[in-house]
């Protein structure tokens, strides 16, 4: 029997591990947008678990505004992507430096 | 719970809202860039008639809900939709001369801000989790497509970028911290997890609300999550900064009291830690980052984390003249930094926009008037009595020391110190060094709002019982103790 627990800890690894994408990452910004999902998918996983366990339906209403709004997200990035793209001919992070910070 | 009969009367500012920005976004698709104008000029008619709207309703009823609790609607809500408002129609109306003079005659900005400015709306009336995530995404989608906006300065796009990266990894924090409240408080309605908040919180709790706290610290650019703000504020172009800087504040303040003082009241003495945290090191940050500054809109992106500091000092306090402190010193702030972009914004010299500091100097002996006014903002922003600025920071520290916190208020007030010296040093430029060649004559929507901003800061003084009396109202409608 899977409980409760194995659920949230599933869910923090997969957090962990996308934050841990976008923080750690110093290569390419599509990897950025997988870690981005990553985390949202974390959060879905989390808000089943919990709604389930509990008998309430909130959380998985929740679960698909996220996912809605995940695909609005990552539609928005991948635009911004090839806009930056077109200028400046890379999507390195490394080349993300024409401001200093 | 309130029953949901026929709630659209209540909710027409925000039906107005989005009904224009859709209209306008199918005029714009049917026209073409003919219809530029058309719809720049509709979209401000539609925020100002919204904001007209939220006044005259104000005091006519008390706090409601719809949607089963999803969406309140009491005067605090009421108080930050109208700043939220009043922050998009003014940077909108900057932004005209700057679009036409870069020739980008592109009907999608105008609905962009309608968009992120209906986001900010239900952001500040949220009072259940789905409902602040969904406007919260409302305004942030909207404000990445804006900042990268203008499409071919690689400057812009990538501010957009990195605004996008940031802003998506906020919103995952603030969404898993929602989880993980909504699983251990089992519900999403703010007044359900105030009574399951109470007394003890478990370690689940307290880490989504922790989580939950970075998140929208992130949104209003407090420190340690403002990282993204020097280069998205330089990057972006200047109208689209002034939005920033304005409007989703504004916002994003609102859900943050309302969520601390609604929802977790209970777990008042966890939340507190963290505000007071963010609060000292925004201050810092926001003081001695902007020391080196050349660039004017960099400057002014450290000066908004620091102001997000004082404000927060007030939310620390945790009571109600606190959040009155809070209400008033961010509706200062809308008028400060909405002058102070639209001096930037008069910054023009040979037919090309100049940001640096630099190209000040002198600016007494060229345009007096300008640099009065600008004189004026940096007064008030430094917190020099009689100017409003001072008012702001008296407000929210008085609360702060009426709370017992004695050691946040000598550190703020010490710390504003330190962010006087560049406001000081802006106006010894403008005063005491050689004069540079004059700008080019600047628009007329600039100037006025520059006028007028300066105006309100300036004048604060003399009248400042209407909004004082209505942030008070606001404070009231959260925290009736």
């Amino acid at each position: 029997m899977v409980g409760l627990g194995q659920y949230l800890v599933v869910g923090a690894i997969l957090f962990t591990l996308g934050v841990a994408g976008i923080v750690l990452n110093r290569k390419n910004v599509i990897v950025i947008l997988m870690s981005v999902e990553l985390i949202l998918l974390a959060v879905n996983v989390n808000l089943v678990a919990f709604s389930t366990f509990s008998g309430d339906l909130t959380g998985q209403v929740f679960a698909l505004f996220v996912l809605t709004v995940a695909a609005a997200e990552a539609a928005i990035g991948l635009a911004i992507l090839v806009t930056h793209f077109r200028v400046k001919g890379s999507i390195e992070v490394e080349d993300l430096n024409a401001m200093k910070g | 719970m309130m029953p949901t009969f026929f709630p659209l009367a209540s909710l027409a500012p925000e039906l107005l809202i989005a009904l224009a920005a859709l209209g306008l976004l199918l005029l714009g698709a049917w026209r073409g860039e003919r219809a530029a104008w058309i719809v720049a000029e509709a979209a401000i008619a539609a925020l100002g008639i919204a904001a007209v709207m939220l006044v005259m309703r104000k005091g006519g009823v008390g706090a409601r809900t719809f949607f089963h609790g999803a969406f309140v609607d009491d005067a605090f809500a009421r108080f930050m939709q109208a700043l939220s408002l009043v922050g998009g129609a003014v940077s909108l109306l900057l932004s005209f001369d700057w679009m036409r003079r870069r020739g980008i005659g592109a009907f999608e900005y105008p609905v962009l801000v309608l968009l992120a400015t209906l986001g900010m709306m239900v952001l500040a009336a949220a009072g259940d989790l789905i409902a602040l995530y969904v406007g919260l995404e409302l305004m942030s989608l909207a404000l990445y497509v804006a900042a990268a906006f203008d499409r071919d300065d690689g400057r812009a796009t990538e501010a957009g970028l990195k605004y996008f990266m940031l802003g998506a990894l906020s919103s995952g924090m603030l969404l898993y911290g929602a989880s993980l409240i909504y699983g251990f408080a089992g519900s999403t309605a703010f007044d359900d997890i105030a009574r399951a908040a109470q007394g003890h919180v478990s370690l689940g709790l307290a880490f989504g609300v922790a989580f939950l706290l970075a998140g929208l610290a992130f949104k209003i650019s407090a420190a340690p999550f403002h990282m993204w703000t020097p280069d998205v504020y330089e990057g972006a172009p200047t109208p689209v900064t002034a939005f920033f800087a304005s409007a989703p504040k504004m916002a994003a303040m609102a859900a943050l009291v309302r969520v601390t003082t609604t929802a977790f009241p209970g777990a008042a003495a966890d939340w507190r830690q963290i505000v007071v945290f963010v609060s000292i090191l925004s201050m810092a940050i926001g003081g001695f980052g902007a020391l080196g500054q050349r660039n004017f809109k960099r400057l002014m992106a450290y000066s908004s984390i620091g102001h997000m500091g004082f404000a927060l000092v007030g939310l620390a306090a945790g009571s109600q003249a606190g959040v009155q402190g809070v209400l008033v010193y961010m509706a200062i702030y809308l008028a400060m930094t909405l002058g102070t972009f639209a001096a930037i914004l008069l910054m023009r010299r040979g037919g090309a926009y100049v940001e640096s500091i630099d190209d000040l100097a002198g600016l007494s002996k060229t345009d007096p008037a300008t640099a009065t006014f600008l004189t004026l903002l940096m007064f008030s922003l430094a917190g020099v009595p009689p100017l409003a600025g001072f008012f702001a920071k008296y407000y929210v520290f008085t609360a702060a020391i009426q709370a017992g916190l004695f050691s946040l208020a000598t550190v703020g007030v010490l710390l504003s110190v330190v962010s006087a010296v560049y406001y000081l040093r802006i106006v010894k430029l403008m005063w005491f060094d050689e004069p540079k060649a004059a700008f080019d004559a600047g628009a007329r929507a600039p100037r006025w709002t520059l006028a007028l901003a300066t105006a309100v800061v300036g004048l604060f003084f003399l009248l400042p019982a209407p909004l004082v009396d209505a942030a008070l109202a606001a404070a009231r409608a959260l925290l009736p103790a």
